[in-house]
């Protein structure tokens, strides 16, 4: 029989404010256990929350992107159970009300393009982390996580393969660092994923049961995971048995998903509106003031790069997927005054092999798109070579200094002098006359071996075009 | 005598030098020591309170006072302050101490009070009594078999026993109005969101509000200024400014329509209660006010409403008393399941089981339409009644509570009847009106009766100020429990 399986993702996207979604704490990542938790994250009694609106307002940034509606009024509510990390013993999120409801993104896939609609988007708090090491069978709790703001997006059961689940990930992922809401930092956690995973047989309208998968932290795990998920769920059908509705976790290091609760253990998290927060309301005035504030949205400038900069799509695509670098992009083009694929194809090679190299993000490159722009302008003009060129970018990346300062300051500057270059081809024939003989033969592929040799005469400096015409005019004569 | 003393008085005195702080504070210190018996306080910070009479002196000499520097008070024990553990009459914070002062607590300290102590209380503010407190029984002063009423009930007593000028309290569904009618107290609970509910352990959050027990509409007034106003750490409080002591003590009494709602003038009150009630509004008339009948139809849903409502969100509030971070751990537990059963088990009381268990049921999946819900629909209309009222009259007026203070253990047995001691308060938290409960008068056997007047949102002031003309009048807030004077 031939099988179809149906993926809903449900991702947490954590929203980079500077504060912490109910109380005056500091997101930063990183610091010691429990040192960025106060009163109101570590559940003190008498302490109570306060709505802080920069994570509202990146809520709506997102809902407006996805062509979502904004709920002028949404309301919080409390999610009731026990952990230890859960410091109020409930989390504050939003339930029969979210902030944002429906929307969609557009993914491209084998087929072509698909729209995946998004159910809703809602805000809520984050738990602290259990920390099971170090503590000698005991368990630690650090509470600087706790009150983080976060922005679940769920996903209509739309996607119908492990690469579909991957295609619409990466364009959440892009979305959201293109809107500045989320560092997407997914080995911080700052942008976590669920799975909603079932399978039926192709044709059949009703949805399977399903199973939601839980801790796929990477863009490959989903993958994986979710692999394994329906060639389990088949298997137990085509074995004669049923899916039974649970939650797994996924075990990256076995690749494989277990069960880690059942439908009969799922909690009953008696969801009530917090009384200790006045129903959320976001003003008109807000929202034309988010949308005249929104950047270009990644799919805007895929087909903007596309037809203003005549760049591949697979290029265009590239850059749009990171709106820093498709802004380094443009900023070096435009000091350039064009040589938009020259400019592509240093940024999608050079300038990212080194970042990567470095692990630094494009907003910390040391070259900057105008050093990148004026290096083209030097080739352009003959100044440089393309080769010289790579050994500017090296020493720009060293922070030696402007583009024209390095080529001053080593004598990079091409030969432009035809009586030095008409000595060093003199010498060059001399030196090898049987390449010479075989290029009078007609075999014109040693000219370029010729050249190789003049430009290595003189140091790369000469223009290797003006060689070429040379060697040849000296041959034929 | 300077226990007798009103705050005014008080004020009067310690501004012209005629007493120190430190004199009143430790005449205050002694007389709680001396009828240590009443049971009313949990914690008494001697030396805090004479470092802060000292330093209110100080200023006092400067001249560079507030409204109540150097005068003594109490706070219920449910309002967190650094210096003294807030145990909210529970052993799961016997031992609990807060890294912060809440709001009421500052503002009361910047307005230059000086905190004796933290007063007994029902167990998390849950009871009628003062029966449930971890931490034992309050006594009335007027009669020491009898209860002080709840939850507020240590700050009642001990206001009522002369013990201290001024309290504290806190009131979901009549735990200041109920024990200032059993003690002979003016007790105001303001509008919801008029005092900041930061720093005051949570009950039910969308029906707790902070606010004094007083012997006097006056006092009332001076201590509702210094702990209101807006607070950006209560999201649910309300930005708009409290008025000045003398506004909300001005009130011309001519023309205002107080509304009888024949509701709550039915035979289930006692007839000496009814008869104190019906001979103040007498008063009240001949200064001018006017009396109209009104009605309140839903009055009789108001506790089973108040009962799913307030269980509710008492059961998701107390859910962070779980022995993982503070209050009490048990030492039996040996894994995670079992830390939080047997450290709630252990920490807490049984008339808060019960209200955990109660609103864990009316929230669950299945039942939570038929009763939470249901009960957020009934609390609209029960709102709306007051709203139709208020059509007719300005002030609701009628008895705080169906009869004067009960015998100790007298209803420790049976909840419901505990229950409904605040048939006529709760309806009010459950609408967020203001309200305020004055003595009237006392019962055969010598014991307070409290009437109650309900004003629209915001309007603290035609409470205290009616309250206020009353007891120009006459002189029931002014008697005081025999033993005591």
């Amino acid at each position: 029989m031939e099988w179809e399986c149906v993926i809903g993702l449900e991702v947490h996207v954590q929203l980079k404010t500077k504060s912490k979604i109910f109380s005056g704490a500091s997101t930063t990542f990183g610091a010691d256990a429990n040192t960025q938790a106060c009163g109101v994250d570590i559940g003190l009694p008498g302490v109570l929350p306060v709505m802080n609106r920069e994570a509202v307002m990146m809520a709506a940034r997102f809902g407006i992107a996805i062509g979502g509606t904004i709920n002028e009024i949404s309301v919080f509510a409390r999610k009731n159970y026990f952990y230890p990390d859960l410091p109020k013993g409930y989390q504050i999120s939003q339930f029969e009300i979210p902030v944002v409801e429906g929307g969609q993104l557009e993914i491209q896939t084998a087929n072509g393009p698909r729209t995946i609609r998004i159910t809703r988007a809602h805000l809520e708090e984050d738990a602290g982390k259990s920390l099971h090491e170090d503590f000698h069978g005991l368990t630690g709790i650090d509470l600087n996580r706790a009150g983080t703001p976060l922005l679940e997006v769920v996903s209509e059961p739309d996607l119908r393969s492990p690469e579909e689940a991957v295609a619409y990930l990466k364009k959440l992922h892009t979305l959201v660092r293109t809107l500045k809401i989320c560092d997407g930092n997914m080995q911080e956690g700052s942008f976590r994923c669920d799975a909603n995973v079932s399978v039926r047989p192709k044709g059949e309208a009703q949805l399977g049961t399903r199973a939601e998968l839980k801790n796929i932290n990477s863009f490959r795990f989903v993958e994986r995971a979710i692999y394994f998920e329906i060639d389990r769920q088949i298997g137990v059908i085509e074995d004669g048995g049923s899916v039974v509705q649970e939650t797994r976790l996924y075990d990256p290091d076995k690749d494989l998903t277990r069960s880690m609760r059942g439908k009969e253990e799922a909690h009953d998290y008696r969801y009530f509106p917090d009384p200790d927060l006045p129903p959320l309301m976001i003003t008109k005035k807000e929202l034309d003031a988010i949308r005249s504030a929104m950047p270009e949205l990644p799919d805007t400038k895929l087909t903007r790069l596309v037809s203003s900069y005549e760049l591949s799509n697979d290029d265009a695509a590239l850059l749009a997927a990171d709106s820093d670098l498709a802004k380094f992009f443009e900023d070096a083009v435009r000091t350039a005054n064009g040589e938009s694929r020259l400019i592509a194809n240093w940024i999608l090679g050079d300038l990212s092999s080194a970042l990567n190299r470095e692990s630094l993000s494009i907003s910390e490159s040391p070259v900057s798109p105008e050093m990148l722009g004026q290096l083209i302008n030097r080739i352009k003009d003959n100044t440089i070579s393309g080769k010289i060129a790579k050994q500017v970018f090296g020493d720009l990346w060293q922070g030696k200094g402007q583009v024209d300062d390095i080529i001053q300051n080593q004598g990079l500057t091409q030969i432009t002098d035809t009586d030095a270059i008409s000595k060093a081809v003199d010498d060059v024939i001399t030196a090898f006359p049987s390449q010479v003989n075989q290029v009078r033969a007609g075999e014109e592929k040693v000219i370029g071996f010729l050249v190789g040799q003049v430009m290595k005469a003189t140091s790369g400096k000469a223009n290797p075009q003006a060689v070429n015409n040379l060697i040849k005019s000296k041959l034929s004569s | 005598m300077l226990h007798l003393l009103s705050l005014k008085a008080l004020r009067e005195r310690l501004q012209k030098r005629e007493v120190s702080s430190v004199e009143l504070t430790k005449h205050f210190i002694d007389r709680i020591a001396r009828f240590s018996d009443l049971n009313a306080f949990i914690s008494v910070d001697e030396e805090g309170a004479l470092a802060g009479a000292e330093n209110a002196d100080k200023r006092l000499n400067k001249k560079e006072s507030g409204n109540l520097t150097g005068i003594p008070i109490a706070h219920k024990d449910i309002f967190c302050t650094k210096r003294l553990r807030t145990t909210c009459g529970s052993k799961m914070l016997s031992g609990f101490t807060a890294p912060y002062d809440a709001t009421v607590v500052e503002r009361l300290a910047n307005a230059g009070c000086v905190t004796i102590g933290k007063t007994n209380m029902d167990e998390f503010a849950m009871g009628s009594s003062n029966e449930t407190s971890f931490f034992g029984n309050v006594k009335n002063p007027w009669h020491t078999s009898r209860v002080p009423g709840g939850s507020s009930g240590g700050s009642a007593a001990s206001v009522a026993a002369r013990l201290i000028p001024a309290a504290t309290g806190t009131d979901t569904g009549g735990s200041i109005r109920q024990p200032a009618a059993f003690c002979g107290l003016t007790g105001l609970k303001p509008s919801y969101g008029r005092v900041s509910r930061y720093g005051m352990i949570a009950f039910a959050s969308s029906l707790d509000q902070g606010g004094p027990l007083t012997r006097s509409a006056e006092d009332s007034a001076i201590m509702f200024n210094a702990m209101g106003g807006f607070d950006p750490k209560d999201s649910t409080s309300i930005e708009r400014p409290v008025p000045s002591v003398n506004e909300l003590l001005d009130l011309d009494l001519r023309g205002l329509r107080l509304g009888l709602p024949t509701e709550f003038f039915d035979s289930s009150v006692d007839t000496a209660v009814l008869g104190s009630v019906r001979e103040a509004l007498q008063i009240l008339e001949k200064r001018g006010a006017q009396l109209v009948d009104v009605s309140l139809p839903n009055s009789a849903a108001g506790i089973p409403c108040y009962y799913v409502i307030a269980p509710a969100e008492a059961s998701s509030n107390l859910s962070r008393f779980d022995g993982v971070r503070f209050g009490h751990r048990s030492e039996q537990a040996d894994s995670l399941l079992d830390l939080y059963e047997c450290s709630r088990a252990e920490g807490f009381g049984e008339e808060v089981k019960r209200r955990i268990l109660i609103g864990t049921y009316v929230l669950s999946a299945g039942y939570y339409d038929a009763y939470y819900l249901k009960a957020q629909k009934i609390r609209r209309v029960i709102s709306d009644d007051f709203k139709k009222a208020f059509e007719k009259c300005d002030v609701i007026v009628g008895p705080t509570t169906p009869s004067t203070a009960f015998k100790i253990g007298e209803k420790t047995q049976d909840p419901v009847s505990m229950y409904l001691n605040d048939i006529f308060t709760n309806t009010v938290n459950l609408a967020g009106l203001p309200s305020l409960s004055l003595p009237v008068g006392l019962d055969g056997a010598g014991l307070p009766i409290g009437m109650q007047l309900i004003g629209r949102f915001m309007d603290e002031t035609s409470l205290i100020g009616t309250a206020h003309q009353f007891q120009l009048e006459t002189d029931w807030h002014e008697r005081c429990p025999e033993d005591f004077s």
